[in-house]
């Protein structure tokens, strides 16, 4: 990842509570293609017909607790990515989807979103763990990643990870 | 300071002592994926650029979520698996083998103290057999593939001790509903849950594989029973004779120890659309339905079909109802067929579809319209989840499920027993 990835400008997209990754991708879908564009389109469709097209590039999905519950499926942080959404934020993540989104380098961020309105400008320094809410003139207090997940997040990934022929030493300590 | 099963079970595999909170890597003894995950796992492993699986013989693939294939979009990937498993010398069990967690089970890949991970949320079904099973991704599995290893955080543990037993006509998937609607669907993040009690005892393992299933609707990472004498029974007919149970030390730390007396615990129903809005069966008794389905890793075994078959024998499904059955496993099937029961379920009025994971995850074999209500076994009530976002899923036991599909209307099997 380059410095430049790790300051993020956008809006915020307000979900609530125990969003399933059945609501974030259909089964429908996740069985039919491997293709992210067209898993990108159907973005939480059965609960906000039209979400897709309701994005801009670089926005933010902002949700409460336990997001991306339910089925294992990596389709669900798959497509938020390939729907071009900078970050997720959420009082708290289900652990596959926290799992799922580490190893895709989708960045997450556990903060209290109840601080976080929706339409709110937002601005995100993952470097530093900041997350500043521009329009409410608020600074939102994040929970660090591990030293162990930051090595993966660093990478870009699990696969960038592998790739580099690290494999699991470093990570093991 | 004692360990809890998980502490232990993750210590065994990482070669040092390890405690709740870390992060560590760890051996893994088996790992799966199914056609809904494998094909990315597949992508995953091919973009590591890695050429080798290094523990071929650790992992199983499963066509079981949509088959027999609908349409040349899922056939190509199916078609990708079975490459992809020849080449690398993996074993899959191909459509109509049934449902990866009842398979895997029936064909001796798991024992107890075992670490597994499964490309599948249910993979915590399990922890039945005193394994610590948890679903992962299909990035995940494709490290597993290049390595026999995988990141995973030691969970801490919850203890849930179950007093005394259940009442004639509530049954495992009554008691597991009202644990899900007692911690709610964020009750355990990250945990590992512990069951304890005499009605574990008591239970038969299919019955326990239902409770343990539905530990990830807590939000569970793992949903783990000790292996007593039933347990070794089970294995030695799948072959397996020699296993070490591992159990919690007595002075093992949880982050919660909570307690429930089940003696007079009565049909539970998860109404629409999430599995904790869990209300006694008598709260939404008459609501009509359209569809009925019989299945699943939760509840498509054969004592499932056998007290469903023990409803509706002699007995019509109503008119207007669809009622879909779906055997677990060919095993399931072909046992079921011996005891006489699929004669009765289909006498009485079922549809029967191949061993799988049937209408449960809205692909086909069983999608609901538009404002209709479908009464299920199955784990999950998502809006959706059947392939239909106006449509209201309840989840029972299939002894309510049985009862429901005579009668037209949500129904108290206790009527007919």
């Amino acid at each position: 990842m380059h410095l430049k990835d790790y300051l993020l400008q956008g809006k915020a997209h307000k979900l609530g509570d125990d969003i399933n990754t059945d609501y974030i991708i259909s089964g429908r879908y996740k069985f039919k293609t491997l293709d992210r564009n067209i898993l990108a389109q159907h973005l939480l469709e059965d609960i906000l017909p039209n979400f897709y097209q309701q994005i801009t590039p670089g926005d933010f999905i902002v949700a409460g607790e336990n997001f991306g519950c339910g089925s294992s499926r990596e389709q669900a942080p798959l497509a938020i990515k390939y729907a071009r959404i900078g970050a997720v934020l959420a009082r708290s993540f289900a652990r596959i989807f926290y799992r799922n989104a580490i190893n895709l380098g989708l960045p997450i961020i556990v903060t209290d979103t109840r601080k976080i309105k929706n339409g709110d400008e937002l601005k995100i320094d993952l470097s530093q763990g900041k997350v500043i809410n521009a329009t409410a003139g608020l600074s939102l207090k994040t929970e660090p990643f591990p030293p162990e997940i930051m090595q993966i997040i660093e990478a870009g990934g699990l696969i960038e990870y592998f790739k580099k022929g690290r494999g699991w030493t470093e990570l093991g300590r | 300071m004692g360990k809890t099963i998980a502490e232990k079970i993750f210590s065994a595999h990482c070669g040092r002592e390890v405690k709740s909170g870390e992060i560590v890597i760890s051996e893994i003894d088996f790992a799966l994926a199914q056609d809904g995950t494998a094909p990315l796992a597949i992508q995953s492993f091919e973009s590591m650029e890695i050429e080798k699986v290094a523990v071929p013989e650790k992992l199983a693939f499963f066509v079981d979520h949509n088959v027999p294939s609908p349409s040349q979009e899922v056939s190509l990937l199916h078609q990708l698996m079975r490459h992809f498993a020849k080449k690398h010398k993996i074993k899959l069990y191909d459509m109509g083998k049934g449902v990866c967690h009842v398979v895997a089970t029936e064909e001796g890949w798991i024992s107890p103290g075992n670490l597994i991970v499964g490309a599948d949320s249910h993979t915590c079904t399990y922890g039945a057999l005193n394994a610590l099973a948890t679903g992962v991704g299909s990035t995940d599995l494709a490290a597993v593939m290049a390595s026999g290893k995988l990141w995973l955080r030691v969970p801490e543990s919850i203890k849930i001790i179950l007093k005394g037993l259940l009442p004639e006509g509530v049954y495992a998937k009554d008691l597991i509903l009202y644990l899900v609607g007692r911690l709610t669907a964020r009750g355990a993040v990250y945990q590992a849950i512990e069951f304890e009690g005499e009605i574990i005892q008591e239970f038969s393992l299919e019955e326990r594989f239902t409770l343990s299933n539905m530990a990830v609707e807590m939000g569970a990472k793992a949903g783990i029973m000790r292996a007593d004498n039933k347990v070794r029974e089970w294995l030695k007919k799948r072959g397996i004779r020699s296993i070490q149970p591992v159990e919690p030390d007595e002075d093992a730390s949880y982050a919660q120890i909570l307690e429930f007396d089940i003696s007079f615990l009565a049909p539970q129903i998860a109404r629409p659309h999430t599995v904790d809005n869990v209300v006694p069966l008598k709260e939404v008794e008459g609501t009509p339905i359209q569809q009925g389905f019989l299945g699943t890793c939760t509840n498509g075994r054969v004592s499932d079909l056998k007290i469903a078959a023990r409803i509706l024998k002699g007995r019509k499904v109503s008119p207007g109802v669809r009622f879909i059955v779906a055997p677990a496993s060919r095993q399931v099937y072909q046992e079921t067929l011996r005891q006489g029961i699929i004669e009765i379920l289909v006498e009485a009025g079922a549809a029967l579809v191949t061993p799988g994971c049937g209408c449960c995850v809205g692909t086909h074999n069983g999608v609901p319209a538009k404002g209709e209500n479908v009464i299920s076994t199955a784990n999950r009530n998502f809006q959706g989840r059947m392939g239909n976002p106006e449509a209201f899923i309840y989840l029972a036991s299939p002894a309510t499920v049985a009862a429901s599909v005579i009668e037209g209307k949500i129904t108290d099997p206790r009527r007919f027993l």
